[in-house]
């Protein structure tokens, strides 16, 4: 039996959908392709429930995860992800910038490619910095496991497939997301995922952690059907979907914020405020979470909540992505 | 001494006193002996058959970073004077955020010796506002006087509190030198290199606002009143500090301003590699983060770009200068937000400015007059002989090739600097020679052979 008849989807004709290189946001994928990418990770999904979670799809293949900031979560998500389905997987720690590691960004990049490395996963906390290792790099392959406050599409991802999963289809759907958008790559990557599959996103939090073309609607920048209300109870309103985010401490102490309890106050997610969410609603959570802060405790391990979910199709997700890169192309057979 | 060179049949324009014509321009012994009409060889002379090219006076660069003494691996005096001459320069004032820095005569005259053996083309050292360029106590500002500075700053760096600007501008009244502050608020900017606005946020980059360059550009007005010193704006880039200029002059203070090319021609969207108007909703390409595009102050909106273009035309803007600032391969193969700021600019100044003019933005009496007499005000009697072709004046000429189109290729740059994001670009209009001192600086069309 081969993997490929279990878990290729069948709803999209794959052969519309230009070959991708790289994973590096959201705003370059169509809505079919996302779509194409939630189907096989339903798939995916699949493998990862069975007892013996092992598909030889990516036999041969040598995935390196290249983190220069701290990770457990999506780290370790892409390493499971790689292993089930038989990629060799190294893990790569670097700590700081490029700058201060002696050597650079590029000659790191350029000495894992000489590896042949098929893909490279990497987080960094310079915003670009995986755009700049792409447009380097001829054969390796470059998936965006977070930049800066920039983009995290993996995660973007894996909330529209937690999403479809509870809602189905999200066109006119109402989605909040609520927090310090302004330095939330979760957020940003999220808000291109959801304008293209028609949602409408209602952005809340403090102004001062708002992105200028969102919370101004002078500036027309924004993006179709992204709005901001600065009142998280007008916000949640008739939603179907609340996505809280981290609040960094940091925020505080820098000044944009008068203090975590007036924030928690004004726009922690609490039982009481889904009152007015539309019925099944449902509350998401990029992690790490603090408790108490940006979700009520209730809330976070109450019915609603889908942070599990979330964590499980963050392996299926980055399955679903490995698969499609590697085996995307025609290569010749080897014996 | 240098051959006596005659210009033949050239279009002439002088802003300098409004002249206009198509005639003969007579050099000798470094300076300019006779302008317009037609005129006989004298014994000896280069004859330079200018027939369908432009001459104007040598162009004055009043911001550049030649970065010697310190940092050759960057640029030379050499090299950078040459990249110059190629746009048409004849005369660069050279910021001091050498290592180590302009702070001493003897720097000073290091700088000097240095250009007197690179070429032609003049270099005038600009000192140090503060010792070491600390930012902590003035330098020996009388010294550098003496030296042969034309004015102060430390460049790179705002003068860092209003007390010390406040000081530097008395001191330098006194010796009747400008103090040319490089207006950035740190309490207001956050990141470096690109402008807080739609582009930045659009790619997870911390901007630098226009009220970080506003409130420093409103400070130093407000001193330059209260002392009667001469404030020259560095690189100013935001219609509200262009306006802070337009009043303070309304008012009779001695406040001047200069404005880039790059801030003339180019806007946010370079750094998303779009050389135009983007959209919102286009995806980010793999060619983004252009750290060529990482300048300070920022490129600003097209609108910023626009109030720029007005400024310089109603001469609420003094002068063009390129603050020209070349980097190594490694300060930009980086992360953007590790990447040095700054554009090597003086290989493509001209040709970058020139394109304001083929799309009828500003008019070549405008930009020629700000790049020659409009400069040369600024340098008070080390001026006198510059930015003019009148009789007596410097042997500073440059013929410019209105029309020739060519790509930029940086691997062609005199400049050490390869840090342009114009690679690739095509350009409109060239200098085909440019004379300083009554010497061949850029010879494009091969007249040097005839000597």
């Amino acid at each position: 039996m081969t993997i490929g008849a279990v878990i290729e989807p069948a709803v999209v004709p794959e052969t519309t959908l230009a070959p991708r290189r790289h994973v590096l946001d959201l705003d370059d994928f169509s809505s079919p392709e996302i779509a194409a990418v939630l189907d096989t990770a339903v798939g995916m999904r699949e493998v990862l429930g069975r007892d013996i979670k092992k598909a030889p799809s990516l036999r041969g293949k040598v995935v390196l995860t290249l983190f220069y900031e701290a990770s457990t979560r999506t780290r370790v998500s892409f390493e499971q992800a790689g292993k089930i389905l038989s990629a060799d997987v190294i893990n790569i720690a670097a700590s700081g910038s490029s700058a201060e590691k002696g050597e650079s960004l590029l000659n790191t990049a350029l000495t894992l490619q000489a590896m042949r490395a098929d893909v490279l996963v990497v987080r960094h906390p310079a915003a670009g910095a995986p755009y700049y290792i792409a447009r380097n790099l001829e054969r390796t392959r470059v998936v965006n496991a977070g930049d800066g406050r920039h983009a995290h599409p993996t995660q973007a991802l894996l909330d529209l497939l937690t999403m479809r999963d509870r809602l189905g289809s999200l066109a006119g759907r109402r989605v909040v997301i609520v927090g310090d958008v302004l330095h939330s790559r979760v957020a940003r990557s999220n808000v291109w995922g959801l304008s293209k599959a028609g949602a409408n996103v209602v952005l809340s939090g403090p102004p001062t952690l708002i992105p200028p073309e969102f919370a101004n609607p002078a500036l027309q920048r924004s993006l179709p059907g992204v709005s901001y209300e600065s009142n998280l109870d007008a916000a949640i309103e008739g939603a179907d979907v609340v996505m809280a985010l981290r609040l960094q401490t940091e925020r505080q102490e820098a000044g944009m914020l008068p203090s975590v309890r007036e924030y928690t106050r004004r726009w922690q997610v609490t039982e009481q405020r889904m009152r007015a969410a539309a019925p099944k609603a449902l509350v998401m959570h990029p992690g790490p979470l603090n408790e108490g802060i940006e979700l009520s405790s209730s809330l976070a391990h109450g019915t609603a909540s889908a942070i599990e979910e979330q964590v499980t199709n963050g392996v299926a997700i980055r399955m679903a992505l490995l698969y499609r890169l590697l085996t995307g192309e025609q290569e010749a057979a080897t014996p | 001494m240098s051959r006596p060179i005659l210009v033949r049949g050239a279009h002439i324009i002088d802003s300098s006193d409004g002249i206009e014509e198509v005639g003969d321009l007579l050099l000798r012994d470094g300076g300019v002996v006779a302008r317009g009409g037609s005129l006989a060889a004298p014994d000896g002379a280069l004859t330079v058959d200018a027939a369908g090219l432009i001459a104007a006076p040598g162009f004055v660069d009043l911001h550049t970073h030649l970065r010697e003494p310190g940092r050759e691996d960057k640029e030379t005096i050499l090299t950078g004077t040459k990249a110059g001459a190629r746009s048409g320069f004849t005369t660069l004032c050279a910021m001091p955020n050498t290592e180590p820095p302009i702070d001493s005569a003897t720097i000073v005259e290091y700088v000097i010796r240095c250009a007197a053996e690179a070429g032609p083309v003049r270099v005038l050292p600009i000192g140090c506002v503060t010792r070491g360029r600390a930012g902590k106590e003035l330098a020996d500002m009388e010294e550098l006087a003496r030296a042969g500075v034309i004015g102060f700053s430390d460049d790179g760096a705002p003068v860092p509190t209003g007390q010390l600007m406040q000081m530097a501008l008395s001191y330098a009244r006194e010796l009747g030198l400008p103090v040319i502050d490089h207006c950035e608020d740190y309490s207001i900017t956050r990141g470096l290199g690109i402008h807080d606005g739609w582009v930045a946020s659009r790619l997870g980059l911390p901007g630098y606002p226009s009220a970080g360059e506003e409130s420093l550009i409103a400070r130093d007005i407000a001193l330059a009143e209260l002392t009667g010193g001469h404030f020259h704006a560095a690189h100013i880039s935001t219609t509200g500090g262009a306006e802070l200029v337009r009043q303070a002059k309304a008012r009779g203070l001695h406040v001047t301003a200069e404005v880039t090319p790059h801030h003339l021609a180019m806007s946010e969207e370079w750094v998303l590699g779009i050389h135009g108007e983007a959209n919102a909703e286009t995806p980010v390409a793999l060619g983004a983060y252009d750290t060529n595009a990482k300048v300070s102050p920022p490129l600003r909106p097209l609108s910023d770009r626009a109030a720029m273009i007005a400024a310089l035309r109603d001469g609420t803007i003094d002068c063009i200068a390129t603050d020209h600032a070349p980097h190594t391969f490694a300060d930009k193969a980086t992360p953007f937000e590790e990447a040095a700021v700054g554009i090597s600019e003086l290989d493509t100044a001209l040709g970058l400015l020139l394109g304001l003019v083929h799309s009828g933005e500003l008019s070549l009496s405008t930009l020629i007059h700000r790049l020659t007499a409009g400069p040369a005000a600024l340098l008070g009697e080390r001026g006198a002989r510059l930015g003019t072709l009148r009789p007596g004046a410097a042997a500073d000429v440059v013929l410019l090739d209105l029309d020739a189109e060519w790509p930029v290729d940086t691997r062609d740059f005199f400049s050490k600097g390869k840090n342009s994001p114009l690679q690739g670009d095509r350009l409109r209009g060239k200098v085909r020679l440019t004379i300083a001192q009554g010497e061949l600086a850029y010879d494009g069309i091969g007249i040097g052979a005839q000597a």
